[in-house]
């Protein structure tokens, strides 16, 4: 393990911005921290750097405790959610910064920023000052700036928070496929679970100051270990009766807190029976709004009584609000707050055997 | 806007007005009568050994404050923007005090502190020192009334920069003077220069609290405004006209300079 967190607590005042956070994680790795805004993930990350000090427990990085290292002597790379490059400087001079302070030679110190500028595709505009370059451009000077003292580990604040969307999604491809080529062991901020999804090897889902689930996106996808991360994950509905709905059926010895969280993906929206497989295990439903969301459309609709978001293609025939459509649901997570599942429509697994 | 042009005129007529009556007319008032006896005069007075004194005397009260308060003014900045401590409310709100209080009180207040009836009157004389009616006592005096400026200047400019570029530095392993030096004085430099001027500016023309602790004696603790009020209850009012002038001349010197740090300022944001 590269980087160990042991029961680390902070608080800032009365409020705890971090408890009990212990997570480790290997040499190598892209891991997203991931967790709505004031959930404790910047804290976490600024304590790892040394620009937080935390209350009680151990930061161990690369087999050593660092606790009351200075956080220039850490051998952090961070770049800051501002990018933080400094204004009176060149794009040159802020890439060198870190290795002038290492009295490097002077070859050495123009090799290497040349090297990263390439890496960044900023040759050319060493001369720029900060304010002349754009933001995906800056946010790439932020990286190379951070990388050129040669760090073990990169620290990303919201790396992409302040890009606009089309440049963002290019620049989260870049910075995945540029850290692999490097191979340096990396942790970044998010509060968007699409990016964390989309970059990091694992997510880190934070809450409240406490670590709520570290596994890879899938994991974390296919098997929330919290209410939590079951409902923060995907845009979620949670449902205090789930067994109101055909084909679900509570288990004996199923505590009666039990709650489902139903996601759109488990649910099939159809005009009419003519779309659907199994339409003996669907419920009926009246759609109450429609979004448009570019490559697909987001339909609300309500079943009995309860609100349930869907999803359907552009290709499929248009519905219109108040219509009455038919509802398949595929499946549920269930959670008693401890344990977590999937329950699966039993009518549409029934009617599934007898098809085969 | 265009159907409310007579308001755009209006509006700048009563400022000029306004200026030349209050301004223009009164420093042209000073030249004239400076000039009133020709320039042999003029000159004279300008170069009495005791207008010289006394120009020497207000050009080291106001170094002193320019360099005391720039310091100081760094620290409290650097201070009140990149911490958070208890009492900080305290502290920003002290800083304001000698924009609060009349400087006559300020004056008073250094002679009860460190004149005969204070308590540390044994201890200075017993070492020696003369604070009150001597030179300490002006610089003294200078500084407290001058010390918002530069402060005053600074913070709100360091509020906005923030501290994240200074974290940045702090990753790659500068010291805190590296940080200042490379860092954040750069960022702060027009700003800087700027509160300079401004408190340049005001520790010159000090009256008030410089009046109460000077004592006006002759060739030894007069400043310039002290020593053109002397010349003026004297019935002298060419001389003291004359010496009003170097003040005016010092002013628009100093007006000069604030307005190339401001347009060089605004030419690099």
């Amino acid at each position: 393990m590269y980087v160990e967190l042991k029961q680390i607590n902070k608080k800032f005042g009365d409020f705890k911005a971090s408890q009990d956070v212990s997570f480790s994680i290997e040499q190598g790795k892209l891991v997203g921290l991931l967790g709505p805004s004031g959930s404790g993930k910047t804290t976490i990350l600024r304590m790892i750097a040394g620009l937080e000090k935390p209350d009680s427990g151990d930061i161990i990085i690369g087999g050593s405790r660092v606790n009351d290292i200075a956080p220039g002597k850490r051998g952090i790379g961070f770049v800051f959610q501002s990018y933080a490059l400094f204004r009176h400087m060149t794009l040159f001079d802020n890439i060198a910064f870190g290795l002038t302070l290492q009295k490097k030679n002077k070859k050495e110190i123009i090799q290497k920023v040349n090297e990263l500028t390439e890496l960044i595709g900023l040759t050319g505009f060493e001369g720029r000052y900060p304010n002349q370059l754009s933001g995906g451009q800056r946010q790439r000077v932020a990286f190379a700036r951070a990388l050129a003292p040669n760090p073990k580990l990169l620290l990303l604040d919201e790396p992409f928070a302040a890009i606009d969307a089309k440049v963002r999604k290019e620049l989260r491809q870049w910075l995945r496929t540029t850290i692999a080529k490097l191979g340096i062991t990396s942790i970044f901020v998010t509060h968007d679970q699409e990016e964390a999804v989309e970059v990091a090897d694992e997510i880190i889902i934070t809450n409240h100051g406490q670590i709520e689930q570290k596994g890879t996106p899938l994991q974390i996808y296919k098997k929330p270990a919290t209410p939590f991360v079951a409902q923060f994950i995907g845009e979620s509905h949670i449902i205090d009766d789930y067994t109101k709905f055909k084909g679900f059926e509570r288990k004996n010895g199923a505590s009666p807190q039990e709650k489902g969280v139903l996601r759109p993906e488990f649910i099939e929206i159809a005009k009419d029976e003519t779309e659907i497989l199994t339409p003996l295990a669907a419920e009926k439903g009246i759609v109450r709004a429609i979004y448009f969301r570019g490559n697909n459309i987001q339909v609300d609709i309500e079943v009995k009584g309860q609100p349930l978001t869907g999803y359907r293609t552009l290709e499929q025939e248009d519905l219109t609000i108040g219509m009455e459509v038919f509802v398949l649901i595929h499946r549920v997570y269930t959670f008693d707050g401890i344990h977590t599942e999937v329950v699966e429509n039993r009518i549409k697994t029934e009617q599934d055997s007898v098809y085969i | 806007m265009q159907e409310k042009k007579y308001v755009k005129y209006t509006l700048i007529g009563l400022s000029v007005v306004f200026l030349t009556l209050m301004l223009i007319i009164p420093l042209l008032v000073v030249i004239v009568e400076a000039l009133s006896k020709g320039f042999a005069v003029y000159f004279k007075a300008i170069l009495d050994p005791f207008t010289l004194k006394a120009m020497n005397l207000t050009l080291l009260a106001t170094l002193a404050a320019v360099v005391c308060n720039t310091i100081f003014g760094l620290c409290a900045a650097w201070v009140l923007t990149k911490y958070s401590f208890k009492g900080k409310n305290i502290l920003s709100s002290l800083i304001d005090l000698p924009f609060a209080i009349s400087p006559v009180i300020a004056g008073l207040v250094f002679v009860m502190t460190f004149g005969r009836i204070s308590y540390l009157n044994d201890f200075l004389t017993a070492n020696n020192l003369r604070i009150v009616f001597a030179t300490p006592g002006i610089i003294l005096a200078t500084i407290f009334v001058t010390f918002p400026f530069v402060t005053r200047e600074l913070i709100p400019l360091m509020q906005a920069q923030g501290k994240d570029e200074e974290e940045a530095a702090t990753m790659m392993g500068a010291s805190g003077f590296t940080i200042f030096r490379k860092v954040t004085l750069p960022n702060i430099k027009w700003g800087l220069v700027y509160g300079v001027v401004l408190c340049t500016a005001r520790a010159m023309g000090e009256f008030g609290a410089v009046s109460v602790v000077s004592g006006h004696i002759r060739g030894k603790t007069n400043t310039l405004p002290l020593h053109i009020e002397i010349l003026y209850n004297e019935y002298n009012f060419t001389a003291a006209f004359a010496v009003a002038s170097i003040l005016v001349i010092f002013a628009i010197l100093i007006l000069i300079v604030r307005n190339i740090v401001e347009w060089k300022n605004e030419k690099e944001a």
